[in-house]
């Protein structure tokens, strides 16, 4: 079968790579890349054989390590003559199994592409390898008073070119915005070979915005080597208000008050009381333990532009009845407010054997009906969650807290995430605000998109990869996939499926 | 106020079984851009309405052919505003015209283009398949962001049906400075106060003269104001300029001669100066210099494309030709690729992108 030809029905099923040749495709690699740059052998393979979702293991066939941009060129061509999967990897520290290893693939990692190429200050943008950690490029502008504005938490470890991947986010995004909205240009290295340069290092490029394909597009449609950011100006000044309430529907509606009265604050989060118990334990933020939620809100800019927009703030947050408001009164103030919230991932890992992060993103206003129904989960599924929210942008990351040594827990773990994200669709949201879908929620986009809708991505797929090579199974589910996990939207405008709660 | 969708679809359909070229259509105010409109014209007129709108999630949705003036008015009553200032270019733009064509006005190069504002879409394809990607959230990364591809598509990859767009709260305060200062200062100034934390809001320099607008906190504008000097514009003055610039009605456009393009050239806001015979303006930081010139086409995109950018044969240039940039191979193919994914029976706008597309 020629799957080329038509690249929806690489959509229908998976394919079958099984007749792949271990033997035959590290011959091919080894011709094409120095020594130490190949890997094949069990106890070099481990370290590859997940990302930041480990509930998720397969170990790859061969791991490839190039250093420049010809041997990734040299390793796309191998691939693609020998019809063998690829699997791009920057840090690993992926939350939805985005580079999870293929079983008949080669994982190429971007690790070596370590260096910044290129900072220019006066036009405010970096030019930098893949393999780059997003703080890095922060750390480097910051003596020219600059920044690289998308904070994810992860922000230490992670890479630039998992950034491109996944379209990351993080608390700041609010005001100024995603992964997309600050990258220029991508430099990238098709399937079959060919060098493309997608945007370029003015403010938009000519034809159809191949930027915003590519970004947040999981290592499906192309492999990055270089990547242009855009520097912000650092703030002269942030301030961090925190006020407790004591009812969840209040703080929700506090959320859409501060958004009302025209205010874009610099990040706006929440966390419910569980979650507050669970970090307050871990890091002593002096959280008020009796309040129902906290929300944190952030002011950045010149000291005048904070102090009127902490002012309006404040202001708002009484007349929505915060029982509480404190405003930090100096750096190391703000920063025990934030180190809460930053701590709720590993707090939960401290009460918890293991806990599930949820994703989805839904309207603002639904938030209460959100809280309320996970509420009813927990007595469903028998588990506990804790909720942090990245309240602003109506970004959800309930924390499912589970132990995978008690039978069948890691099962009812799943059913409550998938229950949580099929709701977030249901509300008119979405089931990954800044994850990714890799491997994790890939059953989920059957409820998101129709059949058609999910032909088209593998269509757009098809434009840059016709034969399916770059990162297969994920991302966007097969229809034979959807129709196994039994659910499928029908079409738009009609309700996706009754067995839903409504409320 | 009416859903047209299923009509839409069935012509969509027939035209795709007969082969029949659609030249899709809002109030036909940016018929100039883009190359020769071509076939059965598809007014999106009646398929008209705002959806839903919500002040508190910064979200709009409207039917393609709302009048894009009426979408304004609306999100101006309660504070808030379309930040990427999309120009009209006449009466009657609607907002499917403007996602098609994607562009964007003077606050763009602070605030962000069209494309950064599209939370997601509704769209017929060139089959007559309704397809939604996004949705009304801003944090959405499930499935490729086809959303934004079609933003700046010229109705070529699909109809539009409706269109979801973050909308921001208008500025309290907003004032107009003017200096006079040549074109290499202008450019430099204009990086320079790029990376300082200034609430700048859009710029443009023509004829000696650099006007820059402040726009934010009452706060933020006032010690902005005091510390980068120049002339204050009065407020009716300085509204008239941003607007005659936005809808190209200022003396820059009006002036030019039969014979002169005029250039859209999009470069690194640092480029150099252009040093191309004709007279500029230049805005978004110096990230667009717009060009009204007579040199031959070949010159201009060589010279942009020595400086790293691209040059869009905006106004009064022979449209059977190319008139965006020309594509390295590689990158045209995907997207030759991508509107045979749209739109197999080539029959959506054809040929209005590059030759073909």
């Amino acid at each position: 079968m020629n799957i080329a030809a038509d690249p929806v029905v690489l959509g229908e099923q998976e394919a079958d790579f099984s007749s792949v040749d271990k033997a035959r495709v590290v011959e091919a690699l080894a011709k094409v890349l120095p020594a130490g740059a190949l890997m094949y052998d069990a106890e070099d393979l481990r370290p590859y054989e997940c990302d930041g979702l480990s509930a998720y293991r397969q170990m790859p066939m061969v791991v490839a390590l190039p250093t420049t941009e010809e041997q990734v060129v040299a390793v796309l061509k191998v691939c693609s003559g020998m019809g063998v999967p690829v699997v791009a990897r920057g840090a690993g520290t992926g939350l939805s199994g985005g580079a999870l290893p293929h079983k008949f693939g080669v994982v190429l990692s971007l690790a070596r592409f370590n260096r910044i190429l290129h900072l220019d200050p006066h036009a405010r943008t970096a030019v930098v390898q893949p393999g780059v950690r997003n703080l890095a490029i922060s750390e480097a502008a910051s003596p020219h008073g600059l920044y690289y504005a998308p904070d994810p938490s992860s922000q230490i470890a992670c890479t630039i070119g998992g950034n491109v991947a996944e379209n990351s986010g993080g608390v700041h995004c609010l005001k100024y915005g995603l992964t997309v909205h600050n990258v220029l240009r991508v430099r990238g290295v098709t399937i079959d070979g060919e060098i493309v340069e997608i945007g370029n290092h003015g403010l938009d490029a000519p034809g159809y915005d191949l930027l915003a394909l590519v970004i947040g597009s999981e290592g499906m449609l192309a492999v990055v080597t270089e990547v242009t950011v855009k520097l912000t100006p650092k703030p002269q000044l942030a301030q961090c208000v925190l006020a407790a309430f004591d009812d969840v529907i209040k703080a929700g509606e506090a959320v859409a008050e501060i958004i009302a009265a025209g205010i874009i604050p610099a990040g706006l989060e929440m966390m419910d009381q569980p979650a507050t118990a669970a970090v307050e334990q871990f890091v002593h933020a002096g959280y008020p333990l009796d309040a129902k939620a906290i929300l944190l809100c952030e002011s950045d800019g010149t000291p005048e532009e904070v102090a009127e927009e902490i002012e309006r703030v404040r202001a708002v947050l009484e007349a929505s009845g915060a029982t509480e408001i404190r405003v930090s009164r100096d750096e190391a103030e703000r920063m025990k407010f934030w180190a809460g919230r930053k701590a709720a991932f590993p707090a939960a890992g401290r009460i918890s054997p293991d806990y599930y992060c949820m994703d989805g993103t839904i309207p603002r206003k639904r938030l209460g009906e959100m809280l309320e129904a996970i509420q009813e989960m927990e007595g469903k599924h028998g588990l506990r969650c804790i909720n942090v929210f990245h309240a602003g942008d109506g970004n959800l990351h309930p924390l499912i807290l589970f132990d995978a040594n008690q039978e069948g827990e890691l099962e009812r773990a799943e059913a409550f995430g998938a229950d949580i994200l099929e709701l977030s669709v249901a509300l008119g949201g979405t089931i990954t605000g800044e994850h990714g879908v890799g491997i994790e929620k890939i059953n989920q986009m059957c409820s998101q998109f129709t059949r058609p809708e999910l032909a088209m991505f593998f269509r757009v797929k098809g434009a840059f990869d016709p034969g399916g090579l770059l990162n297969p199974g994920k991302a966007i589910p097969t229809l034979n996939r959807c129709a196994e996990y039994g659910r499928m939207r029908v079409s738009n405008g009609h309700v996706p499926y009754p067995d839903i709660p409504r409320f | 106020m009416s859903d047209l969708t299923e009509q839409w679809r069935e012509r969509v359909r027939a035209a795709a079984a007969a082969g029949t070229a659609l030249q899709v259509r809002g109030g036909g105010t940016k018929d100039f851009y883009g190359r020769n409109p071509v076939g059965e014209v598809f007014d999106t007129r009646g398929h008209a309405g705002v959806v839903s709108y919500e002040p508190t999630e910064l979200v709009a949705t409207v039917r393609a052919g709302t009048p894009l003036a009426e979408l304004e008015a609306l999100v101006a009553g309660r504070g808030q505003m379309l930040a990427f200032e999309p120009p009209h270019f006449g009466a009657g733009a609607t907002v499917g015209g403007c996602v098609a064509t994607g562009l964007s006005g003077p606050r763009r190069a602070t605030a962000g283009a069209l494309r950064d504002f599209v939370l997601g879409v509704r769209i017929l394809d060139g089959r007559g398949e309704v397809l939604s990607f996004g949705g009304q959230v801003m944090k959405n990364v499930a499935g490729y962001d086809v959303s934004r591809v079609i933003a700046g598509s010229l109705g070529t990859l699909g109809v539009i049906l409706d269109v979801s767009l973050k909308v921001l709260p208008r500025p309290v305060a907003e004032t107009t400075l003017r200096f006079a200062i040549g074109e290499k200062e202008a450019i430099d100034r204009l990086n320079d106060w790029g990376g300082q934390p200034l609430p700048v809001s859009a710029s443009a320099w023509a004829d000696g003269a650099l006007h820059l607008r402040l726009s934010g906190a009452e706060a933020a504008v006032v010690a902005a104001e005091r510390k980068l000097g120049g002339d204050v514009l009065a407020d009716d003055a300085a509204a008239a300029l941003w607007q005659g610039i936005r809808e190209q009605e200022d003396g820059f456009c009006a002036e030019a001669a039969p014979g002169e393009v005029l250039w859209r050239l999009s470069l690194p806001s640092s480029a150099a100066p252009v040093k191309l015979p004709g007279k500029q303006l230049i805005e978004w930081g110096g990230a667009v210099r717009w060009l009204r010139s007579d040199a031959p086409a070949a010159t201009i995109r060589e010279r942009v494309a020595a400086l790293g950018g691209h040059a869009t044969a905006f106004r009064g240039f022979d449209r059977a030709g190319d008139v965006f940039q020309p594509l390295p191979a590689p990158v045209m193919a995907i997207q030759r690729r991508l509107k045979q994914a749209f739109d197999p029976a080539g029959i959506l706008n054809p040929g209005r992108l590059y030759d073909g597309i």
